[in-house]
């Protein structure tokens, strides 16, 4: 891999720490196997903490991206879930809460060559960091954002969170929430990200999809990822998870494919009015009606008409990927300013300082 | 026609010079022409009056005729309050001389009032018999009656104090333009041009460079770039062949070094010297910034240097100004943030972070009037304390400040060079007064600035025992940490704001680790002292009893206030800092060596609080929160009484 810092005349101290460590370690290696990716840290989530099967989920198929260990960085904010870094052999920063967005938007911006992640969770990206969320997305830096939801704040032992449904019961709430929570994939969409998708962390396969779609997305990614916290808000998504009932309420999307889903494919996503979508029984429509998932659509009015099918309670709920459109990612756009600006050559700093209306003194 | 003082000498020993040198006679008039030492000039107008952009041009003419000068911009916060309103007076203030000067003077001896807002909101600064120029055409009832002049001052008699002389720019700048095409409401702004002319012609200034300019900004615009030349033209002409003045005023260019001059605002020279400290260091500059007054120019101006391999990024707030700044950082970029004291509050949390993963960053905190939103537009020197502890836990973080405009530059360079060798976020203290004010500064040679090519060393071979890296390895005597950027291969590792263990940087809780860790943070910013220079003392005699001491962009007004004190036969020592934290080493000793210290501040006295804790000496704290700067006739005056005082009570001892 070549480090395009957009500067071919003049290395830079990165350049050359580069150049050594190619010349000390050789080639980049970039056939590994899942081990490789854990640390000697001890992993202190709680046991049975839905976090351990995302982490075994993101080890096993990071080998297949082909991504040197060096070549990645995970940053993640505060909470349970942004201990991640610390367990991925790769580079990484755990930041303060909320922040990651902006901290990987620096870091991804001024080094396009490398591979940027964040982990965040509910309370972390979408209450104390929703801001630096919404524009990470809307500026398409170059990153994949991986939000685990519990709909809980975990480390501060269990409070509700912006995910959580109204009237939940915590320590905080004990007459039941107030407050209507967001539904972070229609969040991400009104944010117009280039990129969304939802995933469970108990379906190995379909996390495993969503995540290589999303790390090979040119431009920032957001994956929200349903995670059980067994000890503050236990079987949150029991609804989806369990075999008697998750066919009936959960929604794949296929590029490509109609959205018919339940027991024998008995119910499916039809138009609405007003550009809407809503669920029939697929023995009461003709099949002409029934939407073919394109997640590729520009206008985002439909991945979020589908983002919407599902209510609080969860049934409903669309997984996969919602959206998945090309558009130049800020960091490319930024190196290219800076090519432009260097097509003359590079800044003269005496030229520069020079400039404007000089006088000379003489002795 | 200068500026002396009522309490003490004239800072230029040989007093007020004034010399009628020559006389002409263009068309019969007979014109003399009179030789001054010093200038201070007050243009007011209202804030579409193109007061500051007049005052910028007037300076640029100035320097380059040679001229030392220093100039103090003070506009209103609102970008345009209601017309002819006092809220809505915007003025320019600029001393220039044919010797050094330190400061934009205490008082003018000209105003320049465009209306009768501008009259009444600077009067009473123009000292009696000063010279008072107006727009005659401005004083219309309607004008009168918004700020509550009841007759007109100009038929009244209340000026008679002052040498009144009252022009109609308006109208002669509409006749000027009669032919230019223009609509009466656009000829009309040209007037700030032509009484740019007329000053022009009193003061004998060059013209070229402001038709220059006038022809590169209004490149888009020829008939607006040709009226504004026309009516700086018909200004000139005016004051040449006009009755109203007979006198013109020659001040000869100053004695200064030998080399290569340009006017420099001090957010310029802040910008600048930052693509210098990238250059010289050969990093790549991130800066991440949200706008605000007075630090946006920084990032107006940086972001017009990509080609020096400047990122600038606009982000959403100073949280992911900051943010993005240090992530940079992490990749191997030297990471900048500039902002104003609001948003350095914002800014705490992720500078805290920056301590624990001693990852370098420069944080610029352009002052301004506080607590909260404050005075945008106006300066003070209240955030030294935010800068020093204004975070949660033991969080040391270097802080310096420039002196003036120009040193702005050498202050962020060594911003730089103390965040890359320390591997730490660096606080840069400016203010409003030192922003927008501007003065000649001498181009430094780019490749005699510091080399800090060697406080980038991006570790890429493991420094353990057992062939790991140690993130938190530190060298023995800077006690910096290792810094190994993501790419390297074998390097990986994982920093955080939870507390490191020594050395692996692995989170620990252990007590005795984080004791260890906290004082190790502390010592390696106490450190740094050793790679500063020891106190800066200024006593030509070396025998003063009394010192001053100050830090920032008050060393202007300090420095003339000694100036004067010492014009008049006393004896004071200036100590000026530019590393408040660390100070130099030896500044304890020195300041045990008076018998008075004197401190002035635009704060309630945050710098004598931290020598009286540091050094238990006995600070006597002068302070001013008016935002304004300092006027050194007064601060003359407070050293004096100390010296006096001093004196008599040490006379009194000796009895
Ligand atoms: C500035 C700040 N405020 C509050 C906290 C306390 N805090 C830590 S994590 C957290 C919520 C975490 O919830 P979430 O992001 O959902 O992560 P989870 O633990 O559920 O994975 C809070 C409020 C903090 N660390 N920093
Ligand atoms: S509190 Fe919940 S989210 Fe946090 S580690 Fe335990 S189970 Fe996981
Ligand atoms: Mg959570």
């Amino acid at each position: 891999m070549t480090v395009e810092l957009g500067m071919p005349d003049a290395p830079t101290p990165i350049d050359a720490a580069i150049a050594r460590s190619l010349e000390q370690h050789g080639p980049k290696v970039t056939e590994l196997k899942g081990k490789d990716f854990k640390t000697d840290q001890e992993v202190r989530w709680c046991p049975g903490c839905g976090d351990y099967v995302i982490l075994n989920a993101v080890q096993s198929f990071l080998p297949s991206l082909g991504i040197a260990r060096e070549d990645m960085v995970i940053v993640s904010g505060i909470g349970c879930s942004s201990r991640f870094p610390y367990y991925m052999n790769t580079y990484g920063m755990h930041s303060i809460h909320g922040r990651a967005p902006a901290i990987a938007t620096g870091l991804a911006a001024s080094r396009p060559d490398l591979s940027v992640w964040v982990v965040t969770g509910d309370g972390d990206a979408l209450s104390i960091g929703g801001n630096h969320l919404i524009h990470a997305l809307r500026r398409n830096v170059n990153m994949t954002i991986l939000l685990f939801n519990n709909r809980i704040y975990g480390l501060t032992k269990g409070q509700y969170s912006p995910t959580s449904e109204v009237g939940k019961v915590t320590k905080s709430t004990p007459m039941g929430s107030l407050d209507h929570p967001f539904n972070p994939v229609s969040l991400a969409l009104g944010a117009d990200a280039t990129f969304v998708g939802r995933a469970m962390d108990s379906d190995r396969k379909g996390l495993t999809e969503v995540l290589r779609q999303a790390a090979e997305h040119k431009g920032t990614s957001l994956v929200e990822i349903y995670q059980n916290c067994n000890i503050f808000n236990d079987g949150a998504f029991e609804l989806l998870k369990d075999p008697a009932t998750g066919p009936m309420w959960t929604i794949p999307l296929e590029h490509g494919k109609p959205l018919v889903f339940g027991p024998d494919g008995a119910s499916c996503v039809v138009r609405e009015d007003f550009g809407g979508l809503r669920i029939a029984e697929t023995n009461q429509v003709d099949p002409s009606e029934i939407v073919v998932h394109d997640a590729t659509r520009e206008d985002p009015s439909y991945a979020f008409a589908l983002s919407r099918l599902s209510s609080q309670d969860l049934r409903y709920s669309p997984m996969g990927v919602f959206r998945k459109v090309q558009k130049p990612s800020y960091d490319a756009m930024m190196t290219e300013q800076l090519d432009e600006a260097r097509l003359s050559g590079p800044g003269d700093l005496t030229a520069l300082l020079d400039g404007g209306d000089t006088w000379e003194v003489k002795a | 026609m200068t500026g002396t003082n009522p309490t003490v000498a004239p800072s230029n020993p040989d007093g007020a010079l004034a010399t009628t040198v020559s006389s002409s006679a263009p068309g019969g008039l007979v014109k003399s022409v009179v030789a001054l030492d010093r200038v201070v000039i007050r243009l007011a107008g209202d804030s579409g009056d193109g007061m500051q952009l007049t005052g910028n041009r007037f300076t640029s003419e100035t320097a380059s005729f040679g001229n030392d000068l220093k100039t103090l911009p003070n506009f209103p916060a609102e970008i345009r309050a209601p017309t002819g309103t006092l809220p809505g007076v915007s003025s320019f203030q600029l001393q220039f001389a044919d010797h050094d000067v330190m400061t934009p003077g205490d008082a003018p001896d000209v105003l320049v009032a465009m209306n009768p807002a501008a009259l009444k909101a600077n009067l009473s600064e123009l000292p009696g018999g000063g010279l008072l120029i107006l727009d005659s055409d401005e004083f219309t009832p309607r004008n009168l009656a918004k700020v509550g002049y009841a007759t007109n001052p100009l038929e009244d008699g209340s000026l008679e104090g002052w040498q009144t002389v009252s022009v109609a720019l308006t109208s002669m700048t509409l006749e000027a333009l009669k032919d230019s095409g223009l609509g009466k409401k656009e000829a009309e702004r040209s007037k700030n041009m032509f009484t740019l002319g007329l000053l022009s012609w009193m003061y004998h200034r060059p013209t070229e460079g402001t038709i220059r300019f006038l022809e590169r900004q209004f490149r888009r615009k020829p008939e607006i770039a040709a009226a504004n030349i026309a009516a700086f033209r018909a200004g000139y002409n005016y004051g040449d062949t006009t009755e109203a003045f007979a006198v013109s005023y020659e001040i000869k260019p100053a004695p200064m070094k030998p080399g290569r001059y340009r006017n420099i605002s001090g957010n310029q020279a802040l910008a600048l010297g930052l693509v210098a400290a990238g250059q010289r260091s050969g990093l790549p500059i991130f800066l991440g910034a949200y706008p605000i007054t007075p630090a946006s120019d920084i990032l107006h101006e940086l972001s017009r240097h990509k080609a020096f391999n400047v990122r600038t990024f606009q982000a959403e707030d100073e949280i992911a100004g900051i943010g993005a700044a240090l992530g940079a950082s992490f990749g191997g970029a030297l990471g900048i943030t500039t902002t104003s004291g609001p948003g350095v509050a914002l800014k705490a949390e992720t500078i805290g972070l920056a301590v624990m993963t001693e990852l370098p960053l420069v944080i610029v905190d352009v002052q301004r009037g506080g607590p909260s939103t404050g005075l945008p537009t106006k300066t003070e020197q209240s955030d030294l304390l935010q800068a020093m502890f204004g975070r949660n836990g033991e969080a040391p973080i270097p802080v310096i400040a420039p002196r003036s405009p120009g040193d702005c530059f050498d202050a962020a360079v060594e911003a730089a060079r103390i965040a890359l060798t320390y591997r730490t976020p660096v606080m840069l203290l400016s203010d409003g007064y030192l922003a927008n004010g501007a003065e000649p500064w001498a181009i430094p040679d780019a490749d005699s600035l510091p080399d800090l090519t060697s406080a980038v060393a991006f570790a890429t071979e493991p420094n353990g025992e057992d062939g790991e890296f140690l993130p938190y390895l530190r060298d023995p005597e800077t006690l910096a940490r290792a810094w190994a950027i993501p790419g390297t291969a074998g390097m990986q590792h994982r920093i955080g704001g939870l507390e490191k263990a020594d050395k692996t940087g692995n989170i620990s809780y252990d007590p005795a680790n984080h004791d260890f860790m906290t004082r190790t943070r502390q010592a390696k910013i106490d450190g740094i002292a050793a790679s500063i220079p020891l106190t800066d003392v200024e006593d030509p005699d070396g025998d003063a009893r009394v010192a001053v001491i100050g830090w920032g962009s008050t060393y202007g007004p300090i420095g003339s206030a000694a100036r004067q004190v010492r014009g008049s036969g006393r004896k004071v020592a200036q100590i000026h800092l530019r590393h408040i934290n660390p100070f130099p080493s030896d500044l304890g000793e020195v300041l045990a060596r008076y018998d008075r210290v004197i401190c002035p501040e635009m704060n309630l006295g945050q710098l004598s609080l931290l020598l009286r804790a540091k050094y238990l000496v006995d600070v006597q704290s002068h302070t001013q929160v008016s935002g304004m700067p300092f006027r050194s006739a007064g601060l003359a005056a407070v050293i004096q009484d100390a010296i006096d005082s001093t004196t008599a009570s040490l006379n009194g001892a000796q009895q």
